[in-house]
């Protein structure tokens, strides 16, 4: 009677409640399935499944949904890149449309020879606690790049590593501008940039000159050399800052040559311009 | 009870004994899904739909099954059970049922299963012993306590968004603590209203 009402009655009360909540619920699955379009689960097969949250859905699946659901555009997918595009719109029997890939660029060229830390930071080994700290940066330019790595830890592909020299390297081969260093960067220091973009100011500071000069020497200190020399008019300066139009940009790498912060960064589509001129 | 009771326990569970501010149950999504008023609400609305829900079924099956078998031990148990194949059952039925309530609660739907207000309002029915009306109507106003709370909440915090004048090292969660600190002291102005 005592192993009745100790053991048995308890153990076979949950036992039945748990079987009869498991029938229900097997039950009502079957009664109460909803018909999905099979173009979702077709779409969610294309997509490449990093789950990165880059198209602004949540994940691979939330994305194959919003394109059949909500009419997402094809070409969200920045992992997949043009050939994924080209399934998903084979799929929903659409035109894919032009798509530029982007990638992630670090807008700063304050290595810790440039621009010398003068600061221990010695708190929690993340640049989104380190720029809680007065003054908003360990470093002694508060718009640079904290250079703690954060975008390292989150980026789910490996292609940012710290280099020796204080800063992120973005492999270019491996990112997928995805955006998650982006939005998780405390300084706003990483930016996508279209991959044609090739000629970039690497700087984020609007101070004036002088100032910039006394914490780095490769930030970009509103000279206006550069925006004199386009032919092109594509450079403006805001607020002691070079910005490059990237539309107008012939990418003649000319404003790179006449920099003397030398922070405008040129890639490989203009030297090629360099060597053919 | 009588009418008049009910009504001041509803008003009670509502503000004197607000089940964020007072209990601090469920402070999760509190601070979790506080940052927007619209989400904020759609969080508030599935917590009163589960919450009554849920007090029905558990108060069912601690006085009609528990109680007579002797068993009231085993009630933390049963009703977790009990509230996370209901919710995983309403899941279900809205998906077919109701398609625009499903998506306005969305993802906070099966996020509640494990809220403890729900859990902590079927406990509180339970101790205080009240009777299937009352346990409902405490259910209504603990949940639409939460509403009110998270609500509020949602639209301060979107202001504090707007302020620039907060030092960097208090933006974000630090100011919604304070914030959530000083609502509750608020709250505490309720105390001794109803007895």
């Amino acid at each position: 009677m005592d192993i009745m009402h100790v053991m048995i009655t308890p153990l076979t009360l949950m036992g039945v409640m748990g079987l009869i909540f498991g029938v229900l619920l097997a039950i009502a699955s079957i009664v109460f399935r909803v018909h999905q379009d099979n173009r979702i689960s077709l779409i969610r097969a294309a997509l490449p499944g990093a789950n990165c949250g880059g198209c602004g859905y949540p994940g691979c699946d939330g994305y194959a949904s919003g394109v059949v659901n909500d009419g997402a555009s094809v070409n969200k997918c920045s992992v997949g890149g043009s050939a994924v595009a080209q399934r998903i719109a084979e799929i929903m029997g659409v035109e894919a449309g032009e798509h530029v890939p982007v990638r992630s660029f670090l807008r700063c060229k304050g290595t810790c020879e440039a621009s010398p830390r003068q600061l221990v930071y010695d708190g929690i080994d993340d640049c989104r606690s380190a720029v809680t700290i007065p003054g908003g940066s360990p470093n002694s330019c508060p718009f640079g790049c904290v250079g703690l790595g954060t975008c390292t830890k989150v980026c789910v592909f490996g292609a940012i590593t710290m280099g020796d020299d204080g800063l992120p390297h973005v492999d270019l081969n491996k990112c997928v501008g995805c955006g998650t260093c982006v939005a998780v960067c405390p300084k706003a220091m990483l930016t996508l940039v279209p991959v044609t973009a090739d000629v970039i100011v690497a700087c984020n500071s609007h101070w004036k000159g002088t100032m910039v000069k006394d914490v780095c020497s490769a930030g970009c200190i509103g000279c206006t050399l550069c925006a004199k020399k386009c032919p092109k008019q594509a450079i403006t300066i805001d607020h002691d800052l070079a910005v490059i139009d990237q539309s107008k940009c012939i990418k003649c790498g000319l404003c790179a040559k006449v920099c003397p912060a030398k922070c405008i960064k040129v890639g490989e589509s203009v030297k090629v311009i360099e060597k053919s001129a | 009870m009588t009418l008049t009771e009910l009504f001041l326990l509803f008003l009670s569970s509502i503000f004197v004994h607000n089940i964020l501010l007072s209990r601090f149950l469920g402070c999760c999504p509190f601070m979790g899904v506080s940052s927007k008023l619209k989400t904020a609400q759609g969080m508030g609305a599935a917590v009163v739909f589960v919450i009554v829900l849920a007090s029905l079924m558990t108060w069912l099956t601690y006085n009609y099954l528990l109680v007579p078998l002797h068993l009231e031990y085993l009630y933390t148990l049963s009703f977790i059970l009990v509230i996370a194949a209901l919710v995983q059952f309403v899941e279900l039925a809205l998906k077919k049922l109701n398609p625009v309530l499903y998506k306005s609660l969305g993802i906070f739907l099966p996020l509640i299963t494990t809220n403890c207000a729900v859990l902590g309002v079927a406990v509180l029915n339970m101790n205080e012993g009240y009777g299937l009306a009352a346990a409902l109507v405490n259910a209504l106003g603990s949940s639409l306590g939460f509403l009110l709370a998270i609500s509020l909440m949602a639209g301060i915090r979107e202001r504090i968004e707007e302020n620039e004048g907060i030092p960097d090292c208090l933006q974000g969660l630090p100011m919604a603590l304070i914030t959530a600190g000083l609502m509750s002291i608020a709250f505490m102005g309720f105390t001794g209203i109803i007895k």
